[in-house]
């Protein structure tokens, strides 16, 4: 396992996500189905998904760990480490399966966790875990933390994605959000925490296509004490919406217009309020702006959204079907699980794609204190 | 090879007129416009030279102008920089490169006869001249080689030896010393993201200076559109036809009031990253000011009126100048802070930190005096610090007072050299509350400054720039203050690299009087710019025009700005903010392990 990818890998790939707004839960056989038909757009070389609603009741609260080995040192290390900063309420290995078409795997494990003491603020038990999260990964060579949230996990490895999700037994989990990558990077790292999704707390995020802006963001982000030590693009997308959303309070809609904000000529063109408004968002988000081809799925507690770069370089389709809600890089990965939606839509740049839980199936606004309508970014 | 002058070197550090011995009278006429075409170059005859009489009349004083001076050569010799050679078959005789050359190198007797010791090599009579009958070489006379005593350091001694002076020079640093803008190769699109055509999409260069905040308080933005009935409409958002009342909308208690609830400072906004660098009244003429402030006002950008206070013709662009207040304080009171759009405090200037300027009284003429509010004739004198700033502490008193003095309003800049300590010294500025700093690097330009300390005082803006950059963001203040880089910003390359450095804009200065005509020969600091720009001759100061001359420099910035969109095209962003401080896309070639470091660049082919 290459922990330290000295350079960026760029690559394209295929994206879905199937969401349920009454919270339905369904298992993993349907985004299964929907990311093989995009076999094309994987080389094989990685593949993953996340799963929201999954953990039974006794283990919502806490966060489950899941937690991928090189060896059985490291793996130790690994524990020690969150055995120092956590109470482990329960751990067990990462249920998996034999798979032809999947090689050699690494430890995996996950850890069902608890802040050691309460923080009077729910946001002192957030920054306590990322803190501590961060500094293991970036601390344990050769192990790594890639799922942190609570009733969520990803799943992910070097394979096809199709063949990642039988070999994690991904039909044996019902959820009512599932988001799925396929991965083609243009070298080889041969690595299992290099695929997609990517994950920080209860966000996860699949990504197609490259960052451009890269550098400016990670830099950005570092003044704000994240650490990009995975050195992928993806990883600058799951922080800054940490960032803006769970840090700085902006609104899931909102977040996704300052990352692809709309431009200067459509800013002067608005009312004054709104105008100065997006002036502001724009002059102090400057580092946030993602560049570059790209699209992405980002899934959150309650909610997922698909989001496509400012000029649309890289495609992405929405489609609704009774309480389901596809977002997917093609429209024939959603009509290979459902034939007919009853409306299909392609994004547009900067627009962002929002499934949220009905309310009456739990569901609640994202963590934000305030809502705020988002101007719109064409 | 600057310096090497027969001319007596004086403790005038401020580009005085330097006592050159007998002026031919021929130069001192009135010539036609610069920049004759080739049709009317033919036509430019002695007639049109003001201030000669005949022909005779005018070899006759020529030759009274030589004698003497030919025999005032100094004991201890250095031989001439260039040589002019006037092919006779081409001349034509119209002698205007005699009236046009200011440096009394071109004499007249029935044929053009130069002064090799005095030419300077600023090439005007190799363009006025309508045949192209002259030519400028390197004098050829051969020293024994010597890579240790090279000829510039002995012409230095023997200089020295002979004036008891120190050696002056203008422009910025002319030593072989590595420019590190030459060892950074960009990166640019290939397959896994597409380059992005600036000819069909949109790119954007806008940049805001100023200080922002770490991040946008919506409740706070919330409760100042309730508290003023501004509807949050959904629909009508993004949609003037039903975006309910625009007169409420557009009310200033409003905005006021919106913008600090938003924690947003005071911000120029510039829709190209390239600003005009501070070069005062004094040091340019009245001509260049011009020309950069209606082109800066054209481009929707801005220029820096320099110490010399802001003179009434620019009160047009005022919307588009940045005021200084440097040592000598000159100018300085409410009404030239307020009408600014921005004001630069001058802690130091990149061609020679640490020292100050003094401009000679005999160029302190009556329209200069009271621009800077100074008695006619008096020197100018600019300390070398500012005596009421000893401290970071006496910075931020500054900084708040004309705060204060402009009702928290106007950006406030800070300028300050490329020292060796540069980052430490930029974190305590932004600290200290200055919503811009400047860093100017050693090779920046200057009309006057002592050749040993250009040539030996500072650091390269490039290391700088990276280090403060740096620094600022370990330290979590990065956003807090503008970042504008200035120091030998050459071409749109070098724009491009101080960007993804991490520098916010740049500021121009040789760059826009190159633009005007400038052939860098280094003699500003002596008063008689042959191209009109480092002169207040008004014979001399006439030969820039600034109905071109604003062109020149507006074309410059639009071609520049055309490149800068295309180089971000082909790095496959759209927008200026993702270039900034993104060093992954730039690569080193030939630099060290160390700099590299500094400069937060990998080499080439990793
Ligand atoms: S105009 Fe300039 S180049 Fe020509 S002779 Fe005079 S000093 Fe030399
Ligand atoms: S401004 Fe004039 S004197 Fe100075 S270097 Fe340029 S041409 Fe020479």
């Amino acid at each position: 396992m290459r922990r330290n990818l000295r350079e960026r890998i760029p690559g394209g790939c295929a994206i879905i996500g199937v969401m349920s707004e009454t919270g339905r839960r369904f298992d993993g056989t349907t985004v299964i189905e929907g990311i093989r038909c995009m076999h094309e757009r994987s080389n094989g070389l990685g593949g993953g998904f996340a799963a929201y609603g999954i953990y039974p009741d006794d283990l919502k609260p806490y966060y489950a760990l899941h937690v991928m080995s090189q060896t059985h040192h490291e793996h130790e290390t690994m524990e020690e480490g969150i055995r120092q900063h956590f109470r482990i309420i329960h751990q067990e290995p990462i249920p998996t399966r034999r798979h032809p078409r999947v090689g050699e795997a690494p430890i995996l494990w996950r850890y069902f966790v608890a802040a050691p003491t309460d923080f009077a603020e729910p946001p002192g038990e957030e920054e306590y875990m990322v803190g501590r999260i961060m500094d293991l990964n970036g601390r344990v060579e050769g192990s790594l933390i890639f799922s942190s949230g609570r009733d969520m996990g990803i799943f992910k490895g070097v394979g096809y994605p199709e063949d990642i999700g039988e070999f994690f037994r991904l039909d044996e989990y019902r959820a009512y959000l599932w988001t799925s990558h396929g991965r083609f990077p243009t070298n080889t790292p041969g690595w299992w925490g290099g695929a997609h999704p990517f994950g920080l707390l209860n966000w996860s995020v699949v990504h197609n296509g490259e960052i451009s802006s890269y550098d400016a963001n990670r830099r950005y982000l570092e003044m704000f004490g994240y650490r990009c030590y995975m050195k992928t693009d993806t990883e600058v997308v799951l922080y800054l919406f940490d960032l803006l959303n769970r840090r700085h309070g902006l609104p899931i809609e909102l977040t996704c217009s300052v990352l692809t904000a709309p431009f200067w000529n459509e800013i002067d063109a608005m009312p004054p309020a709104d105008a100065e408004l997006w002036r502001a968002l724009r002059q102090v988000y400057a580092g946030a702006l993602l560049n570059g081809p790209f699209s992405v799925i980002v899934g959150f507690e309650g909610g997922m959204v698909g989001l496509a770069d400012r000029i649309m370089l890289r495609p992405l389709v929405g489609a609704r079907a009774g309480d389901l809600v596809f977002i997917a890089s093609e429209e024939a990965a959603i009509r290979a699980v459902c034939p007919s939606p009853e409306t299909v839509w392609a994004a547009e740049g900067g627009e962002p794609i929002v499934a949220r839980l009905a309310r009456s199936a739990g569901g609640s606004e994202p963590a934000s204190a305030h809502k705020v309508e988002v101007p719109a970014a064409s | 090879m600057s310096v090497i002058k027969n001319e007596p070197v004086t403790e005038q550090p401020a580009g005085g007129l330097l006592p050159t011995g007998a002026v031919p009278a021929g130069t001192t006429g009135s010539p036609p416009r610069r920049t004759a075409s080739p049709a009317d170059r033919g036509s430019v005859g002695v007639e049109r030279g003001g201030g000669v009489g005949n022909k005779e009349d005018l070899a006759k004083k020529t030759r009274q102008a030589v004698t003497p001076f030919r025999r005032m050569r100094p004991a201890v010799r250095t031989h001439p920089d260039f040589r002019v050679i006037v092919d006779e078959d081409k001349c034509t005789l119209c002698r205007f490169c005699v009236l046009q050359c200011s440096w009394d190198a071109l004499g007249w007797d029935d044929r053009v006869v130069p002064f090799d010791e005095n030419c300077v090599g600023c090439w005007r009579c190799v363009a006025v001249c309508p045949t192209y009958a002259i030519r400028i070489e390197q004098w050829p006379t051969m020293y024994r080689e010597n890579h240790n005593w090279t000829r510039f350091i002995a012409n230095s001694v023997r200089k020295q030896a002979g004036s008891g002076g120190k050696l002056l020079v203008g422009t910025g640093n002319d030593k072989p010393y590595p420019v590190y803008w030459d060892h950074l190769l960009i990166d640019a699109c290939q397959v896994t993201n597409p380059s992005i055509d600036p000819l069909r999409e949109p790119m954007e260069l806008r940049t805001y200076v100023g200080a922002k905040p770490d991040r946008v308080d919506l409740a706070a933005y919330l409760s100042a559109r309730e508290r003023h009935f501004i509807p949050t409409d959904h629909r009508s958002v993004g949609d003037p036809d039903r975006s309910g009342d625009p007169s409420a909308n557009g009310r200033p208690a409003f905005d006021r009031d919106l913008r600090r609830r938003l924690g947003i400072g005071p911000q120029l906004r510039l829709e190209t990253p390239i600003m005009i660098a501070a070069m005062s009244y004094g040091a340019v003429s009245l001509n260049v000011q011009k020309s950069c402030a209606r082109a800066v006002a054209e481009m929707g950008t801005y220029w820096c009126t320099g110490e010399g206070g802001m003179h009434p013709d620019h009160y047009p662009y005022a919307d588009h100048t940045i005021v200084q207040v440097a040592s000598g304080r000159f100018a300085v009171d409410a009404d030239y802070l307020n009408r600014a759009a921005a004001v630069e405090i001058k802690i130091g200037q990149g061609a020679k930190p640490g020292i100050g300027g003094h401009l000679p009284g005999e160029k302190v003429t009556a329209d200069i005096a009271s621009t800077r509010m100074i008695p006619e004739g008096s020197d100018a004198i600019s300390p070398a610090p500012h005596h009421d700033i000893y401290s970071i502490e006496d910075l931020r008193q500054l900084i708040f007072a004309i705060k204060e003095a402009t009702r928290y309003e106007k950006p406030v800049f800070v300028k300050i050299a490329a020292v060796h300590n540069v980052a430490a010294i930029a974190s305590g500025i932004v600290r200290a509350g200055a919503d811009a700093v400047v860093i100017d690097g050693f090779r920046g330009g200057t009309g006057a400054a002592p050749t040993m300390i250009r040539d030996h005082v500072g650091i390269p803006i490039e290391l700088a720039l990276a280090a403060v950059d740096d620094r600022l963001r370990q330290e979590g203040i990065r956003n807090r203050a503008t970042v504008i880089a200035s120091g030998s910003i050459r071409s749109s390359m070098d724009v491009v690299k101080a960007i993804a450095l991490g520098a916010d804009a740049v500021y121009v200065g040789t760059a826009a009087l190159i633009a005007l005509g400038c052939t860098l020969c280094q003699q500003c600091h002596r008063g008689r710019c042959a191209w009109g720009l480092t002169t207040q001759r008004p014979d001399l100061v006439k030969r820039v025009d600034p109905e071109e001359g604003w062109q020149l420099i507006a074309n410059l910035f639009k071609a520049w700005s055309g490149e800068i969109k295309e180089t971000l095209g082909l790095l496959g962003i759209n927008s200026l903010e993702s270039l900034r401080g993104n060093r992954e896309r730039l690569r080193a070639v030939g630099l060290s392990q160390a700099e590299m470091d500094i400069l937060g660049v990998k080499p080439a082919g990793r």
